[in-house]
């Protein structure tokens, strides 16, 4: 087990140097010169040349990326080019809010799925089935933005269950539950859907099987034929699609964070693209990378914990 | 006929299938008694509805199954239970083991917890006492250094032992009955020795009976006391063990045991019954076996026949026995 863990962290290495590359490699490729935006409509060339110069933009690629992985292995991700803030800074104080939001979308997506998928299984080919499924389809196809702007117009305005946007209350508070539940719900109705649809095709492959007849044949519950026997089994796919999911969550909270008015890394990202802020999309790219590779690794370590069979592989 | 010693009595056992084309018929009018201490073998090919009678036993049918008539356990008939009635003697009074070892034991589950669950469920052990007694069980079946065992998963385990294991989980409430479906069949041929013989053992030492499902003559031979024949979801013959293989009545029950390989007789020629089991809901008219049978009268053709009593303990399943019973006539009735 601690094999398997030490093993797979050593492979991480490659894989984020490659990944701070291609990130770096790929935005000093793109048009548009980061020294005629700080510079201004007014800057003379002179200007232009003398920020190049003090931003390195006139070494070699290769010694720019030097520069910037021995800065990122210190955890200095650089500077602005637009407001000269230090980006690890900027990073760190929106990324508690995308990780909440990220966090409680997945959990509402997995109770949903997990839930709609298990009993649509059991209820398979009933109208309850029927149902899941067409509330999956549905789930999969509503895009985030449409369905957040309905959420806060029926729940925030109209009712006024839940505060319209933004969030400023600790996630542990009940002011800040409130201020998450929309938009967590926004964000997770997509996973939801397809959490659902695989928990119904696992459970179902599972429940056919000869251990499950074995189950019932000695007299356990039915409630445990399903929870215990078979949800154990059929986790085994599903798990892969919350940890993918999740991953893909703390990527993609940027639609959802711009219609919420929430102060999170997917904003951050946006507001720099616009602005070819070079550093700081680097950093924010590089940390949802990071966080996807580490996501997938923590998948792989809840597949040995759940299948015995991986785990001496 | 109530009798004291026997554990299972099944009487009229109908098993349909609900499927688009209408209701198929699995069972029909099965009945047979399985007595305390006694080896039942029910004998068939695949697709005779051998398993299905068992799995109507268990109350493990899929939902698209529907059985009729009586199964009496112990005097009270299982069909007429809910479904947490019957949960609670599945496991404890009624075992079953199945025929394929390598998926009938969960994946992720140690050896021990699973062994250890009915004793929690039925016997309300402790989880230290299930422990002991889960050991002590693996011990029981044979199976060398148990207590490391209990933590391994069933993937470290060869099929004769994973077969073991499921013996020790259907043995650990000490039934009444036990229900083997094949237990063998999927095994080597020497650790299938092994396995007859532990079912054999434990039989004697717990005293319960035993319903063994198999297609293999040679497993009847070794084990049976009274053997059940289906074929087309029919009891066509059942006898006891010796007088089945020394005077057998129907001309299937003779089939099965011309297509057995002798090893006493070296000039034997193995012998095939022609043609294959009719599928349910395709049966011909008349008596489903005569497309296949020597003896076939014009009788056979048209009309099912009835169960006819041929020797004390003996029925059969065929016209021929009409002659049998006129022979018969007076030693014995029932």
């Amino acid at each position: 087990m601690a094999n398997l863990i030490v093993r797979r962290l050593l492979q991480l290495i490659p894989l984020l140097l490659g990944i701070s590359f291609i990130v770096f490699i790929s935005l000093h490729l793109a048009p548009g010169d980061p020294a005629s935006m700080i510079g201004g409509p007014t800057a003379t060339k002179e200007d232009l040349a003398s920020i190049r110069e003090d931003l390195g933009l006139n070494d070699s690629l290769f010694t720019q990326y030097l520069r910037y992985i021995g800065g990122v292995l210190q955890g200095d991700l650089g500077y602005s080019y637009q407001t000269q803030q230090s980006v690890t800074e900027a990073i760190m104080i929106r990324f508690p809010n995308t990780f909440n939001l990220s966090v409680a979308s997945i959990i509402v997506a997995t109770v949903i799925g997990v839930g709609a998928g298990i009993i649509s299984a059991i209820k398979q080919n009933t109208s309850l089935d029927v149902l899941s499924t067409v509330g999956a389809l549905a789930g999969i196809s509503i895009p985030n933005f449409w369905l957040g702007s309905m959420l806060i117009l029926l729940f925030a305005v109209y009712w006024q269950w839940f505060p319209v946007a933004g969030i400023t209350s600790p996630p542990w508070t009940m002011q800040g539950i409130k201020e998450l539940a929309l938009p967590a719900i926004t964000l997770g109705t997509g996973s939801a859907a397809l959490i659902a649809r695989m928990t119904r095709s696992a459970v179902l492959e599972v429940i056919r099987q000869d251990y499950i007849r074995t189950a019932r044949a000695k007299g356990v519950r039915e409630k445990n034929v399903i929870l215990l026997h078979c949800m154990r089994n059929a986790m085994i796919p599903v798990i892969t699609v919350i940890g993918l999911n999740f991953g893909f969550l703390l990527g993609g909270t940027i639609i959802t964070e711009q219609v919420f008015a929430i102060n999170g890394v997917g904003r951050l990202l946006i507001q720099a693209i616009a602005a070819r802020d070079y550093t700081m999309v680097q950093g924010a790219v590089l940390l949802i990378a990071t966080l996807f590779v580490l996501v997938n690794l923590l998948v792989d370590i809840l597949y040995a914990l759940v299948d015995p069979r991986i785990r001496y592989e | 006929m109530q009798d004291q010693n026997s554990v299972l009595e099944v009487e009229g056992l109908g098993v349909r299938f609900r499927t688009e084309e209408g209701d198929v018929p699995a069972v029909q009018g099965a009945s047979f008694s399985v007595q305390r201490g006694e080896v039942l073998c029910i004998v068939g090919e695949s697709g005779c509805g051998k398993s299905i009678t068992s799995l109507s036993v268990m109350g493990l049918l899929p939902d698209s199954a529907k059985a009729e008539g009586s199964i009496r356990f112990d005097g009270n008939d299982l069909l007429a239970m809910s479904q947490e009635e019957i949960r609670q003697i599945r496991g404890n009074e009624v075992s079953m083991i199945f025929q394929e070892p390598m998926t009938s034991l969960n994946p992720v589950f140690t050896v021990g917890f699973q062994v250890m669950e009915p004793l929690v469920i039925h016997r309300k052990l402790s989880k230290r006492e299930a422990y002991e007694e889960a050991v002590r069980l693996l011990e029981q079946v044979g199976i060398p250094d148990p207590r490391k065992r209990m933590e391994q998963y069933p993937h470290e385990l060869s099929g004769g032992m994973r077969q073991r294991v499921m013996i020790a989980i259907a043995l650990s409430c000490q039934p009444k009955l036990l229900i083997a479906d094949e237990p063998t069949t999927a095994l080597d041929v020497t650790i299938q020795a092994q396995i007859l013989d532990l079912i054999l053992k434990l039989k004697e030492e717990t005293g319960m009976g035993v319903v063994l499902i198999t297609h293999d003559m040679g497993v009847v031979a070794e084990t049976a006391d009274r053997v059940v024949v289906m074929y087309a979801g029919k009891v066509v013959e059942e006898a006891d063990a010796e007088t089945l293989f020394q005077d057998p009545k129907h001309p299937y029950t003779k089939g099965l045991l011309r297509s057995m390989p002798s090893v006493d007789d070296e000039t034997y020629a193995l012998e095939p019954i022609p043609g294959k089991l009719p599928k349910p809901g395709e049966m011909p008219q008349g008596c489903p076996f005569h497309p296949r049978c020597d003896d076939a009268m014009d009788r056979c053709r048209v009309e099912s026949p009835r169960v006819f009593t041929v020797g004390p303990g003996h029925t059969s399943r065929c016209w021929l026995g009409e002659e049998e019973k006129q022979n018969h006539a007076g030693k014995s009735v029932g």
